[in-house]
């Protein structure tokens, strides 16, 4: 009798556990099947308030479905996670947080489930987040990497200038940010130092570029011009005022920027073309990161990667992030830049800036 | 017993008999509501601390307070906060990522878009396009990650334009200078309705309700830089459309069935039901209000001008009234209530005008601690319930009271 005592209550626990964590399970699922457009959302509502119901437990599910899906089912997990941690914050019920720490440590996991992990640990227990930062300061995910750099950064300040040289120069290779990094490279040049800031990131600096085609009623950026249909470098064609032929152009600004009024004077109602090879000793997936505050198009061996024609509301650095594939060998990547009418002070830039790296902001750097 | 009743009754928190504040500029997108009132001499009631950046107008519904921000250091964690009305006390927060590009203006930031509310769900928007829906105790109903779906819906500046729902439908302006649209969405699922077109131009202003009586349907009212547009919210049909311009910035105001709208100054339009174009019923560049939406109270018009000097006119005739140089600059539109504006500068001066004599006087003014060390401005548009005033900045939202 005593032995049945003991028994039922486990049986009864595995009986209830074993169908529910099923149904949690579909419902996670159908917080990551969520596509564009709302699709999904239906399915999804109702699921959500299934996984919060499950509290902690399910928050190991949720880890492993993130990342996997995309970024708009990636905010569904995550919301439930957040709900998730809050009422289990009210109701002083545990975390599992040994076995979401051990799921941030594992950097094979899904960089966006390895973010959301630290982010409910720290919303959790701020001193495990205080303990575990630091160790990040190498991570693949780049937000993962902040606090550690910032840490980093505060420690260099703190130390004689004899010592924090050498501090400043460990952080300069982990840091990906570019607030960071001009923090970085500011303290360093005070010290003698100078950071190659293009290759820190890995801008391209080496083109060749033809122009200028135009652009008039901006209607250049949909026109189709020689360099979009073929790249050869000792051709001339016809352009906006006259004939027009690639030339050599190499950036000498420190943040990569190709500026297309040094080569052609200050126009408008023009498009311009800068080209470049980038070589490669094997294949990999990377990303090109642009900013521009002129209409534009990339392209990368031939395909076009991401358009956009938008002028002069601003540009900064990684404005655009286009993952992309890189192959063995060289890689053409072909930029078009459009100049439109306005005359104001503002919009006097003709430029972009384009650099190649991975997925955490890491330069990547041509073999040639 | 009679009194203890009346005790009783006292005592319980005021907004179980205020009216709400669901969205942009209240009720009727008028930036007024008819039983609220505006402390001549406001204090601070409570502050609630935010932990990011924003210019988001609070909402109020019930006894909540609803305000978004967004936080990192790309502004990439978008937070929507609801808070007890009568305290200030944090009843829930929620957060996700941003899916769209976060990139700015560094005056704005990508909580620039006011949540609204149908009295059910909280619908909040960001500039990162990303649109969620919550249930008023923080349940999601429902997620879109517009850049997701349409990847050159953005604005390099930041987008702002607030939602605003009429029925069944949630109304998402994300138009600019690239891919464009107006978006009318299942307020149930996120589902699109319909999807317009729009012009191809950077767009910040915010969408109006208009309807030709009481019994009528309501119509949206969609603006950009040529001009207005009637849409019916259930179909996305285009009703008809005004084609002289208006602003990108500041919103139309609707009273009594006619459109105020920021054209060519400020003109008054009076749409037809029959669905030809809206026949103008006055025209002043008297009164211009520059980025910032006018407000219609007491049979008047206010605006701003781009100096910070209030003026005024009257709605059936245009014509100009008195004028009132108040301390600047503002970003941030008047409400108003009572016979009072409440007008807050961008260094968080709260300055309270009394509109109910011939002229326009300040009757009371109240400076919001400001953080010094961010620089911080108010940039937002003052909610009001009741007898409070909320006003959000970065730091903090703030309820003013007697």
């Amino acid at each position: 009798m005593r032995i049945r005592l003991h028994f039922l209550p486990a049986a009864i626990f595995v009986t209830l556990l074993a169908p529910l964590r099923a149904a949690v399970e579909d419902s996670v699922k159908a917080l990551a099947a969520t596509g564009r457009e709302g699709a999904g959302n239906e399915a999804a509502s109702a699921a959500w308030k299934n996984v919060v119901r499950e509290g902690p437990r399910a928050l190991p599910a949720l880890l492993a479905a993130t990342g996997k899906s995309g970024a708009v089912s990636d905010n569904w997990l995550r919301l439930a996670g957040d709900a998730i941690t809050d009422a289990a914050r009210r109701a002083e019920q545990p975390l599992p947080l040994a076995d979401i720490e051990a799921f941030l440590k594992d950097t094979k996991n899904a960089d966006a489930a390895r973010q959301l992990a630290f982010d409910l640990i720290a919303k959790a227990d701020t001193a495990l987040a205080d303990k575990i930062e630091p160790g990040l300061i190498n991570d693949p995910v780049q937000e993962l990497r902040r606090g550690a750099v910032q840490r980093q950064i505060a420690s260099a300040k703190a130390l004689p200038a004899g010592e924090s040289k050498t501090a400043y120069l460990q952080t300069l290779d982990a840091v990906r940010d570019e607030d960071q990094t001009n923090e970085i490279a500011g303290a360093l040049k005070k010290l003698g130092v100078t950071v190659d800031l293009p290759k820190h990131f890995g801008f391209l600096m080496k083109w060749n570029v033809i122009g200028p085609f135009d652009n008039m009623e901006r209607k250049g950026f949909e026109t189709v011009f020689p360099p979009e249909r073929e790249v050869k470098l000792d051709t001339e064609y016809d352009g906006k005022t006259g004939k027009v032929k690639w030339k050599p152009f190499e950036s000498k600004d420190e943040r990569g920027k190709l500026d297309f009024n040094k080569p052609f004077g200050s126009l408008k109602e023009v498009t311009g073309y800068a080209v470049t090879t980038f070589d490669l000793a094997t294949e990999r997936d990377a990303e090109l990161r642009l900013g521009c505050k002129n209409g534009w198009k990339v392209w990368l061996n031939g395909e076009l990667l991401f358009s956009r024609d938008e002028y002069h509301r601003g540009a900064q650095m990684d404005q655009y992030k286009m993952k992309c594939h890189l192959k063995k060998g060289a890689n053409t990547i072909l930029v078009k830049c459009c100049q439109n009418e306005q005359v104001e002070q503002w919009t006097v830039e003709w430029e972009f800036q384009l650099r190649v790296c991975d997925s955490t902001g890491t330069a990547i750097l041509a073999t040639k | 017993m009679k009194r203890i009743l009346a005790l009783a009754l006292a005592s319980l928190p005021f907004p179980a008999f205020s009216s709400d504040w669901p969205q942009f500029r209240g009720p009727d997108s008028s930036g007024t509501v008819s039983d609220a009132t505006i402390p001549a001499t406001p204090k601070i009631d409570w502050t609630a601390p935010l932990p990011g950046r924003g210019l988001a107008s609070p909402i109020v519904i019930g006894k909540k307070v609803f305000v978004t921000c967004s936080s990192g250091p790309k502004q990439e964690r978008l937070h929507v906060f609801c808070f007890d009305f009568a305290d200030g006390k944090k009843i829930w927060e929620r957060q996700l990522k941003a899916t769209g590009r976060t990139m700015s203006h560094p005056k704005t930031s990508i909580a620039a878009c006011t949540p609204c509310s149908d009295g059910k769900r909280v619908f909040a928007l960001f500039s990162s396009n990303d649109l969620a829906a919550f249930d008023l105790d923080g349940n999601l109903l429902w997620l879109r990650g517009l850049t997701v779906d349409y990847p050159n819906v953005s604005n390099s500046i930041g987008m702002a334009s607030s939602p605003l729902v009429l029925g069944e439908t949630l109304v998402t302006v994300i138009e600019n200078d690239s891919e464009s649209y107006t978006i009318g969405m299942d307020v149930k699922t996120g589902r699109n309705l319909w999807k317009l077109d729009r012009p191809k131009a950077a767009n910040w202003s915010s969408p109006v309700t208009w309807r030709a009586d009481a019994k009528s349907a309501p119509v949206v009212v969609l603006q950009s830089s040529k001009g207005l547009t009637g849409v019916d919210p259930v179909s996305g049909s285009v009703l008809w459309d005004y084609t002289e311009g208006a602003s990108t910035s500041s919103s139309s105001v609707v009273a009594q069935g006619v459109i105020y709208a920021p054209s060519n100054g400020i003109t008054a339009l009076s749409p037809k039901a029959n669905g030809s174009a809206p026949a103008q019923v006055w025209r002043s560049k008297g009164i211009n209000p520059a980025t910032i939406s006018p407000v219609i109270l007491d049979g008047k018009i206010f605006a701003f001008n781009s100096a910070g000097v209030l003026s005024t006119a009257d709605i059936k005739s245009g014509d100009t009234k008195w004028k009132l140089r108040l301390s600047g600059p503002f970003s941030g539109s008047p409400v108003g209530a009572n016979g009072r504006l409440v007008c807050v500068n961008e260094k968080g001066l709260v300055q309270v005008v009394d509109i109910a004599g011939p002229e326009g006087a300040l009757a009371g003014q109240i400076q919001l601690p400001l953080k010094t060390d961010t620089k911080e401005m108010v940039l937002s548009t003052p909610a009001l319930s009741g007898r409070h005033v909320f006003i959000r900045a970065d730091s903090a939202l703030w309820r003013l009271g007697e």
